[in-house]
């Protein structure tokens, strides 16, 4: 297991120093009041972090479009029937693949049923998926894996060892065996799967990023002057180390919402009735030559999510660090 | 340093029991592979106790589990149902998917580290936001829509390459499938390292090299790519796993008879011996991959020892 | 069907699934050459058992041995009519015991000569338990069967007593009841002859099976492909029209179709459903659709007591008319399916007892009626029909989601069925037979011979081999003994017609469709056609 000696000579560890100020600056701001009246300005002012990244963040229009898409989802998460009346699972066969037309905007899917109405109440089911299983992957991942990275030692040996194993797990096989004794249509055994199966990826970067976060100045200066084990955890090493967690995170969001067409392909994802775009994803792409259209729409929904996520992610996390400032 | 490889490798012993139990009792847990060997009819119960006996499937799993094991360590890695040893299915199926693999790495590291370093340096600028939108179309379209796709474009509309791969799979007919494989892991690579890159762009140490006249070049390689390159390796050595044994999907598309495919047909036929026996070798690569990524950390930033 | 008594016939039922989708081969070239010694590349998929004629239950498998066996009598591939192939005759006085007679002058590739015994010892070995074969049941006629291949417990011999070898052409065969119709059996590969190689070298046979038919095997890559050519000794009368078959495993179909428009390919003898919209702009005349003896049902659970009352049989009369065969044949199927209008197949024509319309109004689609039958009789039994079906094969998602959708529209109730996937077909096929399904199942039938008892007796009499959904009806399994005592071929027909319109009554399980086999080919080939088993006839393509 990596056991960091302290930091020598061999490259120049120059910038850890710059980084140092900082997060002395940070750390001495934090215990202040919140909230300081100052626009920008060199660290050192009494701000909070939080309160500064809100102050970044309100006069970001990355963060502004990307909230709104994000607000506009989990409204019609909410309430799919404002903006589509109709039934999603009413079909007419004679219908299936027809292209676009009146009162049917985006045309209709194999079985005749009406895509529109079909995107809008999938995306209860695809937000939830999505949105859930990658908070779960990400606290369960960078919790073990931050674990493993800090303490290193026996502690890095066991975790990274149970990662492995749950690494060597193919996710068709877990998939047919976990999920296929479920009989619940809902969307929580296909969450805690994904979970269950998706955090060791993110364990094995965290524990990468605290080992480098570890290492640097500030948090050997902590450590001298005597700081406990959780508050160098807490305060110094979890904001220079959570970056990576936050872009594969984001990303991995939508790669969950395609997963769960993949479990809905292999028979062992939402059970019928349910509705998702990975479902008329993966019912569409047969017909891609000849219908493009059924693939176009969901897929269509599933991007510009994942779009929003991902800005959304990049937005909070260079708000969050002091350097970029 | 050679201790902590060896103390790393005896580690690999319980995980790799811990693997091998796991997915034996999984597939075990499947049911009754004997069930689908006699298509629509129900099997008759004398050739179904038989071939239960021939296969072991008779004996309680503790007693499967031990006796799979005795003949992995003397080599015999058991029989397929059709007949075929397991070593033998191996032999033709991992030479494709490791060549299938590397292509794949290469794409991700070069493509990837490439697009990362430039969007990286460039932020908020039109090519990060050009290169952001491209990566997340590719995110967002499934592995089997995008291999569907330049099959069909690329093989039957252009005809630039073969929508299949012949049984030998060479190299240059793997690019396309490679491409297809690496494509989800290649818009991970790219955010990872523009991250990690406009993080590090800042640091006094790059400065200074600026500062001290070094060429452009020269910083950004020795000095910023170096510094920045240890969550896309950790990154890059938890995918090769994932790559070898993924590649279900790409493969299926493209028939490429490798690994995933080998691994999906026993899942499917529930061939515990197959199953397990491809996993196992997966997570021996795995924790190979892993060794050497936890090495390169010491190669990438020197304030890591390794004791 | 006359002397079929008890006896469990020698029924094969493919998984209809597995043949289906298990298509296969592919890589590089199209083959090569032209004219008579043109080369055929054509698409497969991986056999699941070893290729042994008597462990080989599904079809790709049965492609190979189609091509490099011939055993006794073989089925024409038009009309399905058993035809002698090495037999010269094959007598009887009793119906039990027969004299076969071997022509003179066959021989393996190998150059080893076809006789008596090479049938006897590979009977022998298909049929005795420890050899694992998975056909044994076909042997199951044959006096000491019960010995060499018993129920439980160990076998006792390994010879069937029922089987002796006269001289080099001709043996005996001694049958454990009467079935005057046994010689019509023997068509099936499971029959074939092997030669000693087979069991003096075993493994090396499997790594390259050697037989008796029009073509040999050069090379055989497990998994991926084998290049079979043609065997120019051949003695029989169907020698092969070109140079040989190159084989090429596929994992999915749409692959191998792709392959095929792109040139990659000849032969394709599974188009899937999804491409058929395009197929005539792809392949313009090049694409063939022909009747096959494959029947796809919904199987209920008769052993579950709400589905075992007067009125479930109602209600599953009301749920077939809920079912628009018309369109989900047409939308789904683009026509490759025919709606089921009996429990038989066109392939047998209406001689051999196929009669269109024969389930009457009950298997028409009539929304009211259907709705009112299934109210009128309290309703769907547990509230809401699922449909299992394996979803690892065969893309039987499509038309299970079709149905239920016909259904939930007469009923106005848009759960009233839903679909219940099961991710492997081993694991769906267990459920099926350990009786774990409360609700409907689908199901699909592929004849073993071209006879209206193989689509009866096997799948509805009492505790039969594959009446996987335990219906019982006295009245039937009566008619099906009338049936087989019955000595005249009409009158039997006409026998096992009574007894199919007690299930019209019954509705033990509800038809759907009538499968056809469809093959696209390239334009380099020609004469390509499908056999009533939905295989191509290899033999008779032309190149060029």
């Amino acid at each position: 297991m990596p056991e960091p000696l302290s930091s020598d000579g061999a490259i120049s560890p120059a910038g850890a120093g710059g980084a140092m100020d900082l997060a002395m600056a940070e750390g001495a701001s934090l215990e202040k009041a919140p909230g300081g009246p100052q626009g920008t300005g060199p660290a050192g002012r009494p701000r909070s972090l939080w309160s500064d990244a809100w102050r970044d963040l309100r006069r970001n229009p990355v963060f502004i479009i990307s909230g709104l898409i994000i607000v506009f989802l989990v409204v019609i998460s909410l309430w799919p029937s404002l903006i589509a009346s109709g039934d999603p699972l009413q079909a007419d066969l004679d219908d299936a693949q027809k292209g676009s037309g009146p009162g049917h905007p985006f045309g209709y899917d194999p079985q005749g049923r009406d895509v529109y109405t079909r995107v809008v109440h999938g995306t209860r089911t695809s937000v939830t998926v999505g949105v859930c299983a990658t908070l779960g992957v990400a606290l369960l991942g960078s919790v073990l894996g931050g674990l493993a990275g800090f303490f290193g030692g026996w502690w890095d040996s066991v975790l990274s060892r149970i990662t492995d194993v749950f690494f060597g797990i193919p996710v068709v096989l877990g998939g047919l065996v976990f999920l296929s004794v479920v009989t619940s249509s809902t969307v929580w055994p296909v969450v805690g799967f994904i979970v269950l199966l998706g955090w060791p990826q993110i364990a094995r970067i965290a524990r990468g990023s605290v080992i480098t976060a570890k290492q640097n100045d500030y948090v050997q200066a902590a450590r001298a002057l005597g700081a406990s084990n959780s508050r160098m955890m807490l305060r110094h090493i979890t904001p220079n180390a959570v970056a990576p967690v936050i872009v594969v995170a984001t990303i991995a969001l939508g790669t969950y919402i395609a997963l769960e067409a993949t479990l809905s392909y292999l028979g062992v994802g939402l059970k019928p009735p349910a509705v998702s775009w990975g479902i008329d994803i993966s019912d569409a792409s047969p017909y891609i030559r000849n219908a493009p259209h059924m693939l176009l729409w969901p897929a269509g929904a599933l991007a510009v999510t994942v779009l929003a996520f991902i800005m959304l992610g990049d937005a909070v996390r260079d708000a969050l660090d002091p350097k970029l400032r | 340093m050679g201790r902590y490889v060896i103390r790393r490798l005896l580690q690999m012993i319980p995980v790799f029991f811990g693997t091998t139990l796991l997915i034996f009792l999984m597939v075990n847990v499947m049911g009754d592979p004997i069930a689908g060997l006699c298509g629509d009819r129900r099997c008759d119960p004398a050739t179904a106790a038989q071939l239960r006996a021939e296969f072991g499937l008779d004996k309680p799993v503790w007693q499967q589990y031990l006796t799979y094991m005795g003949n992995v360590f003397t080599g015999d890695f058991g029989t397929a149902f059709n007949g075929q040893k397991v070593t033998e299915l191996m032999a033709t199926a991992f030479p494709i998917t490791i060549r299938l693999t590397l292509i794949a790495i290469v794409f991700e590291i070069v493509i990837g580290i490439s697009l990362g370093v430039v969007t990286g340096l460039r932020r908020g600028r039109p090519v990060d936001t050009t290169v952001l939108v491209l990566t997340l179309v590719v995110i967002s379209v499934p592995t089997f829509v995008t291999g569907l796709l330049l099959q069909l474009v690329l093989g039957v509309e252009w005809g630039i390459i073969k929508p299949s791969v012949s049984p030998q799979a060479p190299v240059n007919e793997l690019l396309v499938p490679g491409l297809v494989l690496a494509s989800v892991s290649l818009a991970y690579v790219t955010r990872l390292t523009r991250t990690s890159i406009a993080e590090n762009a800042r640091a006094d140490y790059v400065r200074t090299a600026t500062a001290k006249g070094l060429p452009r070049r020269r910083v950004v390689v020795r000095h910023l790519l170096r510094n920045s390159l240890i969550p896309v390796v950790t990154f890059i050595g938890t995918d090769v796993g994932a790559l070898m044994g993924g590649a279900i999907v790409t493969e299926r598309i493209f028939n490429i008879h490798g690994v995933g495919f080998q691994l999906y047909q026993g899942i499917l036929r529930q061939n515990s011996q197959t199953v397990v026996g491809f996993v196992t070798i997966l997570v021996l690569v795995f924790l190979a991959a892993n060794l050497i990524v936890d090495l390169l950390y010491a190669v990438l930033d020197p304030r890591i020892r390794y004791a | 069907m006359r002397g079929a008594t008890q006896a469990k016939w020698a029924a094969c039922a493919v998984a209809v699934a597995l043949a289906a989708t298990a298509c296969g081969g592919g890589d590089d070239s199209g083959g090569g050459g032209s004219g008579a010694d043109g080369i055929v590349s054509s698409s497969w998929g991986d056999p699941q058992n070893p290729l042994e004629p008597a462990n080989t239950n599904e079809v790709q498998g049965g492609k190979v041995l189609d091509m490099i066996f011939r055993g006794l009598k073989k089925y024409d591939p038009k009309t399905g009519e058993a035809r002698n192939m090495l037999a010269e005759k094959i007598e009887t006085t009793d119906s039990q015991n027969f004299t076969v007679t071997l022509k003179d002058g066959w021989t393996f590739s190998n150059g080893e000569k076809v006789t008596a015994a090479s049938f006897v010892d590979a009977w022998n070995y298909g049929a005795a338990l420890k050899n694992n074969q998975k056909n044994a049941f076909f042997f199951a006629q044959i006096d000491g069967y019960d010995k060499a291949h018993p129920e439980s417990g160990s076998a006792s011999t390994d010879k069937l007593s029922g089987l002796k070898v006269v001289d080099d052409r001709t043996f005996t065969v001694r049958l454990s009841q009467k079935f005057s119709l046994w010689p019509d059996t023997l068509g099936y590969p499971a029959f074939a002859p092997l030669p000693k190689a087979f069991f003096t070298d075993h493994d090396a046979w499997l790594a390259k099976p050697v037989g008796n038919g029009p073509y040999a095997i050069d090379n055989y890559a497990k998994g991926s492909a084998m290049n079979l050519r043609r065997w120019d000794e051949y003695p029989g009368t169907d020698k092969a029209r070109n140079g040989g078959i190159d084989l090429k495993v596929y994992t999915d179909n749409n692959t191998a179709y792709t392959d095929l428009t792109a040139g990659n390919l000849d032969l394709v003898d599974d188009v899937p459903a999804s491409q058929l919209k395009n197929v005539s702009s792809d392949l313009g005349d090049r694409y063939i659709n022909t009747p096959a003896g494959i029947i796809q049902t919904l199987a209920f659970p008769f052993y579950e007591a709400a589905w075992d009352t007067p009125e479930a049989a109602k209600v599953r009369q009301g749920l077939s008319m809920a079912i628009n065969r018309e369109q989900i044949t047409s939308q789904i199927f683009q026509k490759t399916r025919t709606p089921a209008s009996d429990w038989t197949s066109p392939v047998l024509g209406a001689e051999g007892g196929f009669k269109k319309g024969l389930c009457g109004s009950s298997c028409v689609y009539d929304k009211a009626a259907a709705k009112k039958l299934i109210d009128d009789n309290g309703g769907i039994p547990g509230g809401q029909l699922k449909i299992a079906y394996n979803a690892d094969t065969g893309s039987h998602k499509e038309w299970v989601d079709a149905v239920c959708n016909s259904v939930n529209n007469v009923m106005g109730d848009n759960e009233a069925c839903v679909s219940s996937p099961v991710g492997t077909f081993a694991d769906f096929r267990s459920q099926v037979s350990q009786q774990k399904l409360s609700s409907a199942w689908r199901a699909g039938w592929q004849m073993d011979y071209p006879l209206i008892q193989n689509f009866l007796q096997p799948l509805y009499y009492t505790n039969a081999s594959s009446n996987d959904g335990k219906w019982s009806d006295k009245k039937f399994d009566g008619l099906i003994d009338q049936a087989n005592a019955e000595t005249d071929k009409a009158k039997a027909v006409s026998t096992f017609q009574e007894a199919e319109k007690v299930m019209v009554e019954q509705m033990p399980v509800i038809p759907l469709w009538y499968q056809n086999g469809s093959a696209g080919y390239s334009d380099r080939i020609g004469n390509v056609a499908l056999n009533p088993f939905s295989v191509p006839v290899y033999d008779q393509i032309t190149v060029g």
